[in-house]
């Protein structure tokens, strides 16, 4: 009996791992999340409560001393500040260039679609939340996921009322980014480091990085530019490496989202 | 037996959802306590190996339906978990009062480092010093803290089987 439990659940893995996303599993595993969905969002609604005591209780202890209005301010200006810097910056840029043409306006050519955080996979290798929309509001694999602190992540998956959402943190997202003060241009990776930053290019503790919004040929980012990423920590470099070795400590407080927007391409 | 069928899913059911619902966002240091693996063990301790493989690949359906994961990865795990622990159960076990909390600190340090082989071989980024030296240790502190409470209701809703010791049991 355990046996066959066994070589099923093999069976399960090697079927799963080698269909397409729109395979069979996976399309029972999608009416199966479907028929879940409610009990997760009862549990969600009942277990809120307890959960928004112990988040002010788990404050208190780590002396949290801003208040949230305080808090929804910062993060309103310390945006506004991001993208203006940014703005700023490109406008320079571009002028310089006189690439007018390509000028990239964000978020001018894009809709959103707002969803609550449902469930979280329990276990350490990935960092990837369920939110509850999916293809049904228009969402597609790829698309952004920010909030009002920053990005977020990335859509990897798409059900018909749910899509799984690769944290800027999982190991797996990477994003082109920009520091706005100086330019300078690297890969964020699990939104802990800023990589392949030259040696030459100038980053300094504090500066505020936004995605690059690359564009080569008919290919382009699937994050448009501007979306403020996080906030360089710490900047060093070594002899014998090519490149520099940054931090950074992302805007979006991963711990504490329980809802996020989705940008959706108006022009899809 | 039906009943115990019964209750069994019904209590991997809200255990599984109460995971991916509300425990999974408790982090301490990418710790977070497994209610599932937990109630699995109580179960499969008071009723079994067959039962505890069943249960345990139901429950990993649930839990990998819900979070959108590789499907059979968490059954996979928590079949042999809970076979394991049921034989456990029935050889020397189930009447220790040891037993729950030896089993859950062994099967939360084994589910740990068969989850990380697995997601090796399935090709995600595991990194096993995250899984094995951050997580891990608050991972098993949740989990015994768990445990108590776990196996002191699985109890109540199990009723352990006749041992048969009352056939021989010896006068004077």
């Amino acid at each position: 009996m355990a046996g066959v439990l066994v070589l099923f659940s093999i069976a399960l893995i090697t079927i799963y791992f080698r269909e397409s996303s729109g395979g069979g599993l996976h399309q029972v595993q999608s009416v199966g999340a479907t028929v879940l969905r409610p009990f997760e969002v009862a549990a969600d609604r009942v277990s809120r409560p307890f959960r928004d005591a112990y988040g002010y209780f788990a404050g208190l202890v780590h002396a949290k001393s801003e208040n949230g209005r305080l808090r929804r301010d910062l993060d309103k200006w310390r945006q506004e500040a991001t993208q203006n810097a940014y703005a700023a910056s490109e406008k320079t840029d571009l002028l310089k260039k006189l690439h007018f043409v390509n000028s990239r306006s964000f978020p001018g050519g894009f809709g959103f679609v707002g969803a609550d955080i449902i469930s979280q996979p329990p276990t350490a290798f990935a960092q990837q939340v369920v939110i509850a929309a999916g293809s049904a509001s228009g969402i597609r694999k790829f698309d952004p996921v920010v909030t009002g602190e920053g990005l977020v992540g990335t859509v990897v998956r798409v059900t018909h009322k749910q899509s799984l959402v690769a944290l800027l943190i999982d190991d797996t997202t990477s994003v082109v980014a920009l520091d706005v003060k100086t330019r300078a241009q690297g890969i964020v990776k699990a939104g802990s480091s800023f990589d392949h930053v030259g040696k030459d290019q100038r980053v300094e503790a504090g500066d505020k990085l936004v995605t690059a919004g690359w564009k080569l040929g008919g290919l382009s980012s699937i994050y448009p530019p501007g979306i403020p990423i996080g906030q360089v920590t710490a900047v060093g470099q070594n002899d014998v490496d090519l490149y520099k070795h940054v931090k950074l400590q992302p805007f979006a407080d991963f711990k504490t989202l329980s809802s996020v927007l989705v940008l959706i391409p108006k022009n899809r | 037996m039906i009943a115990d069928i019964a209750k069994g899913a019904a209590v991997l059911f809200v255990a599984a959802i109460v995971q991916v619902t509300l425990l999974s966002q408790i982090d301490v240091f990418y710790g977070a306590p497994d209610l599932v693996l937990v109630t699995l063990v109580a179960v499969a301790l008071l009723r079994g190996t067959i039962f505890g493989a069943a249960a345990g690949f139901g429950a990993g359906l649930v839990v990998d339906t819900a979070t959108l994961q590789t499907l059979g990865v968490s059954s996979l795990l928590l079949t042999i978990a809970g076979y394991w622990i049921g034989r456990y159960g029935e050889t020397t076990g189930r009447d220790r009062s040891h037993a729950p909390f030896v089993s859950v600190a062994v099967v939360t340090l084994l589910y740990s480092l068969g989850a990380l082989i697995l997601h090796y071989m399935l090709g995600d980024p595991a990194s096993a010093s995250r899984v094995l030296l951050d997580a891990f240790p608050f991972e098993l502190i949740f989990n015994l803290i768990l445990t108590l409470p776990v196996y002191a209701l699985c109890r109540r809703l199990f009723r352990p089987p006749p041992t048969g010791l009352e056939e021989v049991r010896l006068l004077g």
